[in-house]
């Protein structure tokens, strides 16, 4: 079967700093894949390449088997299946919720409007916002912008996700309120890709951990056994710095 | 001998208060008050001025500046978007054509558009109105485009990567979410600039005008020629206040309002 993403051999420098130094990575179709690691270890970089708001420098990223590195890839097309979730959220602070939902529905699927509205609706009860339909973005708390930004992305229905630690800019009161949905997006088998902090929704969520350090990759890994039993020294350090805090 | 703290600030107040007062209480006596009122402020010839000065004078330069504005903002909007183009004529010509039109004084693009273009190419824009607006424009084009160019910017980046991660084309994206916020940050800015187009529509006279199309300014400077009085000077000039003082008070109240959809 055809993975979902397989990156392979990815390299991304801006200028002479190379941030991503021959990343390969495979993400199964369902699987859930969390990324952890220092910051600066480019592990954002990582996931801003698969959808290619950053151009990689050099390898191929494929996805369900289309290479998007290829120029003669439709981009646009291949990003309404990857849906993004970005640490501030960007939910567009002119357009009411409802709007922020249907935008893309309506202009790039090109769905008829009733269909967009249901849509919505649906995806907005699922993340337990249906009576902020009509607020507007900078009425809502960071944890409910978060939730409608998610919203948001699953009303283009893709067949993965991206998500760019999310809960990195909520107080942390609000944090529980999104990772639940993640969760529950989890345990429906959506493809998911999550650069996170939050180790202890890694350890129950991901099927595979990933910790990269300085541009690569260095190990990988069932929760138990990347979390649990380190192999690499500086897995251990890592681990040791976050779970002390 | 070196004054004391105290001493040197009685000093300072008796220059900054004591003396501006009585420089004023010296001019204000010895004004010649009947003087001043019989050149600036006649009654009768101030009188005289209406209603042709608002019905002709006042429209006229509204005409001037709706026409400015609304040309200056669709060039403007060009202009920034070929700014900030990723090919680089675009930015040349951009660059070229901004650079061009605000270090040249907009006298010299009226004179161009008005005499240089018809003498060389024997073709005139056409309409009473068509050869001064377009060239106020073209000017204001200039100053809006770095005005628009400067508002799009100055909405977020992750605005722009939200859509684009949502499918839109970056067409798509300039139009329904960066756009739309862009002028929400330039409504201030954009306010200042109809301003200063009020007040540049008087520069039309350059290229002389017909009792009809005759803008503010100009009535008035044809009224002192003919009453030779100043009283028309001191009319205009209210005049233009009652234009652009609105103006500014909607301009400040929306800074003050801000941005309350973000």
């Amino acid at each position: 079967m055809i993975p979902a993403i397989e990156v392979q051999g990815l390299r991304k420098a801006f200028g002479d700093h190379v941030v991503l130094d021959g990343i390969d990575l495979v993400v199964p179709a369902g699987e859930v894949v969390c990324v952890i690691g220092p910051s600066g270890s480019g592990k954002s970089t990582l996931l801003r390449c698969i959808n290619r708001l950053e151009e990689p420098t050099g390898g191929r990223i494929l996805i369900e088997g289309e290479d998007i590195t290829d120029p003669e890839c439709d981009i646009d097309d291949v990003r309404t299946r990857i849906g993004m979730v970005f640490q501030q959220f960007n939910l567009f602070p002119h357009l009411d919720v409802m709007t922020n939902l249907t935008i893309a529905p309506r202009r790039v699927r090109k769905l008829p409007k009733a269909q967009t509205i249901e849509l919505a609706d649906a995806m907005l009860a699922r993340v337990g916002l249906s009576e902020k339909v009509h607020a507007y973005p900078g009425q809502l708390s960071g944890g409910q912008q978060q939730r409608v930004a998610i919203a948001r992305a699953l009303c283009m229905e893709p067949d993965m996700m991206l998500f760019d630690e999310v809960t990195s800019a909520l107080d942390p009161e609000l944090v529980g309120d999104v990772l639940e949905v993640m969760r529950s997006l989890a345990r429906d088998g959506r493809t998911m890709v999550v650069v996170t902090h939050e180790m202890g929704f890694a350890r129950e969520v991901a099927d595979r951990v990933v910790f990269m350090d300085a541009a690569a990759i260095v190990e990988e890994g069932t929760p138990a056994q990347v979390l649990g039993q380190p192999t690499h020294q500086r897995t251990r350090r890592f681990l040791e710095r976050v779970l002390n805090q | 001998m070196a004054l004391t703290r105290r001493q040197r600030a009685r000093l300072v107040r008796l220059v900054t208060i004591v003396v501006p007062l009585a420089v004023g209480a010296v001019l204000i006596a010895l004004a010649d008050w009947a003087a001043i009122q019989r050149a600036f402020f006649q009654p009768d010839i101030a009188a005289d001025l209406f209603p042709d000065i608002v019905t002709t004078g006042v429209r006229n330069t509204l005409i001037y500046t709706f026409f400015a504005f609304v040309g200056g903002l669709a060039i403007g909007l060009l202009m920034a978007l070929m700014r900030l183009s990723s090919i680089p004529p675009y930015r040349w010509f951009a660059t070229a054509y901004i650079e061009l039109f605000r270090g040249v004084p907009a006298i010299v693009t009226l004179l161009a558009v008005g005499f240089a273009i018809p003498i060389a190419l024997d073709w005139r824009v056409p309409g009473d109105y068509g050869p001064a607006s377009v060239a106020l424009a073209i000017v204001a084009g200039a100053y809006l485009a770095e005005t628009i160019r400067a508002g799009i910017q100055g909405v977020p980046k992750g605005q722009v990567e939200a859509a684009r991660s949502l499918g839109m084309s970056s067409t798509r994206t300039m139009v329904t979410i960066v756009i739309p916020q862009a002028f929400r940050l330039m409504i201030p800015p954009l306010t200042n600039e109809l301003v200063l187009l009020v007040k540049d529509s008087s520069l039309v006279y350059v290229l002389g005008s017909t009792a009809d199309t005759i803008e503010l300014n100009k009535f008035g400077r044809d009224a002192v020629a003919r009453e030779f009085n100043g009283t028309p000077i001191t009319v205009v000039a209210l005049l233009y206040l009652a234009i652009t003082l609105p103006l500014t008070r909607v301009a400040a109240w929306l800074e003050t309002r801000g941005g309350g959809g973000r």
